[in-house]
């Protein structure tokens, strides 16, 4: 299995407080990746150490080599908005702009210029909400306000947002923590849908999402990565002890 | 037990309609007096408006009159000082707010907060020195730099405080879908916070539109019509504390009348504003 991405020895502070420590991981390609853990255990700093989201943090400090198709995103001179471009995000909580449904969607397409002309970008657009399986339910009012939809639709209009630039990797924070059990399950059916074009990987509190969506599981604690193995055996017979105490509710 | 706890509930429900009487008590004192203030103009003031008021310019006592000129040089000075004064509050705010966070948005924070405590009075001398004295004299180009430099600071700060109110969240929204930061604060960040931003705006276009001490210095006073900004320009404050200080009982009445028509003006702005900036999403 060819890995995506490629995490050595990572370590992240904010200011003199380290949040994450050594960490190494191969991210495979095509393959959904659930981040488990309590909570504050470095799984989301993690997850946006990996399109460089901490930027925005003026304490935050990464030390590190994360390489992307061999790539260190770390070194000097990497273009930032070109990784972000490669690397989607979808947020814990639902983050529409206040635009219609068709403009948050067509964001993306329009700043990096992706389109031909307007039958282009109408058609990139709604691919991306039928990949995101929302298009039927806002084909008649793609003009009218995000903020009409409810949680899952707005989640899901997230998620087509991300898509219509094209990513690579999706990176998923809690995605369907907010929503609930039908919007739930109407995300996991959308995340097993998605692997077969993107990697994802995904951050969540829910031990059996991860076991229903993932492939690979990587157990986080006091920002150090335990245990980092296939799904399955994860959930059967961890190597680790205090994986299975986790798993378990044993603690946390 | 459970008559004690009827006895609190009945307890709580007395102290919680007396406190919601008593904070509906202070809204109508404070929408009382603003209503007074307004009935009490416009009674003193509606007997001696007319068309030709609104046209005319300052006669002697005894022949009419009207504030036709004030009207127009306030609107110029008002426009001049909205197009030097928001450009470039609205950059500083922007600034501060997106970029604002080292010592040198602390500094710009302060000075702003203090230029904004300035007398206006001070601010019309300090234009005084700076543009009336080397042009030989007072003009509607003085009057307008003196509002603007009294709008910048207030323009600033509320657009600032406006663009910090939009969530986190959408900035990384857009950045993670590979935006650059300018086209963040462009085209997320500033149409989030636009309805906030024209209300600063329009707060501060009325609060300059209603200054008399800085023009005093710089504008000075005009009996005539004048579109000349190098020339002194009359306004509607000035006129009104010329017609008001004056002491025949016309010219009261015509100071009334004209403080009727800027109050008007100051409420159709306002709600002007309120209308352009409806929430559409």
């Amino acid at each position: 299995m060819q890995s995506k991405i490629s995490i050595s020895n990572l370590d992240f502070y904010y200011g003199k407080t380290q949040a994450l420590f050594d960490i190494s991981m191969e991210i495979p390609e095509r393959q959904v990746v659930a981040f488990i853990g309590p909570s504050g255990c470095g799984k989301s700093t993690f997850l946006r150490t990996l399109n460089r989201m901490n930027d925005t943090i003026p304490i935050a400090r990464a030390e590190g080599v994360v390489k992307i198709d061999g790539e260190n995103i770390y070194a000097p001179g990497t273009d930032v908005v070109a990784l972000r471009r490669k690397v989607g995000m979808v947020f814990q909580k639902s983050n529409p702009f206040p635009k219609s449904i068709f403009e948050n969607v067509a964001y993306g397409i329009r700043i990096n210029g992706l389109h031909k002309n307007k039958a282009d970008l109408q058609e990139r657009v709604e691919k991306a909400l039928r990949d995101a399986a929302l298009l039927n339910e806002v084909k008649d009012r793609l003009n009218s306000s995000a903020f009409g939809l409810s949680g899952g639709q707005q989640q899901r209009l997230c998620i087509a947002r991300a898509l219509a630039v094209q990513p690579e990797v999706i990176l998923m924070d809690e995605p369907a923590s907010a929503l609930d059990p039908i919007a739930t399950q109407k995300i996991e059916e959308l995340v097993v849908e998605l692997k077969k074009q993107y990697s994802i990987v995904i951050v969540t509190h829910n031990m059996q999402q991860a076991s229903r969506v993932s492939d690979k599981t990587a157990f986080f604690m006091l920002g150090k990565l335990i245990e980092f193995n296939p799904t399955q055996k994860m959930f059967t017979n961890p190597d680790e002890r205090l994986t299975e105490d986790y798993i378990t509710g044993r603690f946390g | 037990m459970s008559e004690n706890n009827l006895q609190n509930h009945s307890r709580r429900k007395i102290i919680s309609r007396i406190m919601t009487l008593l904070t509906a008590a202070c809204t109508f004192f404070a929408i009382g007096i603003l209503l007074l203030i307004i009935s009490y103009i416009a009674v003193r003031g509606v007997s001696s408006l007319s068309l030709q008021f609104l046209i005319d310019t300052p006669k002697p006592v005894g022949e009419g009159g009207g504030i036709g000129n004030a009207i127009l040089g306030s609107a110029i000075m008002t426009a001049l000082a909205a197009l030097i004064g928001l450009p470039l509050g609205i950059g500083a705010g922007i600034y501060l707010a997106e970029f604002g966070n080292g010592w040198f948005g602390k500094i710009t924070r302060f000075v702003a907060d203090t230029l904004i405590g300035v007398p206006s009075i001070i601010i019309g001398i300090f234009v005084y020195t700076l543009v009336v004295l080397p042009m030989g004299r007072q003009s509607g180009l003085a009057g307008g730099i003196a509002l603007a430099l009294i709008m910048i600071p207030i323009v600033a700060r509320t657009t600032e405080e406006m663009i910090r109110l939009v969530p986190n969240s959408m900035r990384e929204g857009a950045l993670a879908l590979g935006a650059p930061q300018w086209r963040v604060t462009m085209n997320i960040v500033l149409p989030a916070a636009s309805t906030g931003i024209a209300t600063g705006a329009m707060l501060a276009i009325a609060r300059i539109t209603g200054e008399t001490a800085p023009l005093l210095f710089t504008a000075l006073n005009s009996r005539f019509y004048n579109g000349y900004l190098d020339q002194p320009m009359a306004s509607l404050t000035v006129q009104i504390f010329n017609y008001a200080t004056g002491p025949f009982e016309v010219e009261h009445a015509m100071a009334w009348a004209a403080t009727l028509i800027l109050v008007g003006l100051i409420l159709l702005i306002n709600i002007t504003v309120r209308f352009l900036t409806r929430k559409k999403f």
